[in-house]
């Protein structure tokens, strides 16, 4: 396919290894922010092909790994109700609840449908008139234009039997807040290029200079993520802090401008819990005072803040980057994708089902 | 979840920039995909596409980008040495 196929070419990954190499004379700790970017890397052993001492360490960026358990109670509940039809993204059906999870409450006769875009959701909506659809809406900036038109299109039809329960989370305060945490050790990012295809990267400017962190916008290819690991560390060894564009094909400074306008309209900034993290300020989208109609929880009752319910699961520490998912006792053991403990081996993006899926075997062995 | 999947327009219908579709193909299959967020997107344009949501048209010129800054780097490489210093 092309456009993905050349940036996997091995001949011009070695190059890339090869200038990283000669770039670095001493050992530095980078971020990748992405879900994304951990699986590429972990599937085409990128950090394997690093000097040793550069550490790739894997970020929150995984929408269904930081969705807090309340949310998905919320979630079970609505669905749960006679006469509605909750549509989800797949990755989200096996997300532990306080009790359980969507595919459990599906098992049990709950209709809930995995749809592929939220504008399938309208679709249903439209086709059952008498029964109360609701769009459970997780994702990051890349998937809040597309979730925010599903809204919308409802408004403007006048579809009243449509809502969403919007658990959107934000990118750049969580890099704010890693990059404030005490224990920091994360000296450059590698920023999520499909988060700043659509909002651009101004705002990562001021970060930059504020923490003096490199942070570089980097595609998803072994190419991309080469390149961004090689533009990071030379601004590292040459003692700069500046945001640079790695995905050029596809991030403008400026974003995707249509999508923010509607992002704008539907949605408005809120705080917002992170599983395993805990709450960051104006951290999420909910739904705006215009289309508050649309907001399931206006509906169907808020969500209850609850804890997280007590686990040998160290998915927190993974999402913040402290541990690897190799170091927890239970990796490969008690936690698997079949039976999993937390959100970091449930999502296919998740750190640890990316090591469970691409390096079990030799773990396991070695 | 942010994955977005590269694909090529083939045709384009609708007049009202918010229902707007395309038919794009990814290496042989065709989807029907918004360009609600891509109005500047063509027939042969190559879109990065996300939960059924054109996202970008990928711009062609500084995707090859990345094979310049390469052959750069084996100049560089060739003209200092294994271990040359960087230049920048």
């Amino acid at each position: 396919m092309r456009f993905r196929d050349e940036y996997r070419d091995p001949e011009a990954v070695q190059k890339l290894v090869g200038a990283i190499a000669r770039a670095t004379t001493r050992p530095w700790t980078l971020m990748e922010v992405c879900g994304g970017q951990t699986h590429a890397i972990i599937r085409y052993g990128i950090d394997e092909l690093l000097p040793a001492g550069v550490t790739l360490v894997h970020g929150p960026g995984c929408p269904v790994c930081v969705t807090p358990v309340d949310h998905v109670d919320k979630a079970i509940e609505i669905a749960g109700r006679p006469d509605t039809i909750l549509c989800s993204f797949g990755d989200m059906l096996r997300v532990p609840g306080t009790n359980g999870d969507l595919l459990g409450a599906k098992a049990r006769g709950a209709d809930i449908r995995i749809v592929y875009s939220p504008l399938d959701a309208l679709v249903i909506a439209r086709a059952n008139p008498s029964r109360e659809v609701i769009f459970y809406a997780v994702g990051f900036e890349t998937t809040a234009p597309a979730n925010a038109m599903a809204v919308y299109q409802a408004k403007r039809e006048g579809l009243r039997n449509f809502s969403m329960l919007a658990s959107h989370v934000l990118v750049p305060p969580a890099m704010r807040a890693i990059l404030s945490a005490p224990r920091n050790r994360i000296q450059a990012f590698l920023a999520a290029g499909h988060v700043c295809t659509i909002m651009g990267f101004e705002e990562y400017e001021p970060m930059a200079a504020e923490f003096h962190v490199p942070i570089v916008i980097t595609g998803f290819e072994p190419l991309d993520i080469l390149e961004g690991v090689h533009l990071a560390i030379r601004q590292l060894e040459e003692g700069r802090a500046e945001v640079e564009n790695q995905y050029r094909r596809s991030v403008r400074r400026l974003g995707n401008e249509p999508a923010q306008e509607i992002m704008r309209q539907v949605f408005r900034v809120v705080k917002r819990r992170w599983r395993g993290i805990g709450e960051i300020a104006e951290s999420g989208l909910g739904l705006a005072e215009d289309y508050r109609g649309f907001d399931a929880e206006a509906r169907f009752g808020a969500v209850v803040p609850r804890e997280e319910p007590a686990s040998e699961c160290i998915s927190g520490l993974v999402l913040c980057g402290d541990r690897k998912p190799t170091q927890c006792p239970a990796f490969g053991t008690r936690c698997t994708p079949d039976h999993p403990l937390g959100v970091t081996m449930v999502s296919t993006e998740g750190a640890c089902a990316a090591y469970h899926r691409y390096r079990g075997v030799a773990l396991a062995a070695g | 979840m942010c994955l977005a999947v590269p694909g090529r327009v083939l045709t384009i219908s609708g007049d009202d920039p918010i229902m707007r579709v395309a038919r794009v193909d990814f290496g042989g299959i065709v989807k029907e995909i918004s360009l609600a967020y891509t109005p500047e997107a063509a027939v042969g344009s190559y879109v990065l596409v996300h939960v059924g949501f054109s996202i970008t048209v990928i711009d062609e010129a500084e995707a090859e980008r990345v094979f310049e800054y390469l052959a750069e780097i084996s100049d560089i490489e060739e003209e200092l040495g294994v271990r040359g210093e960087r230049t920048t």
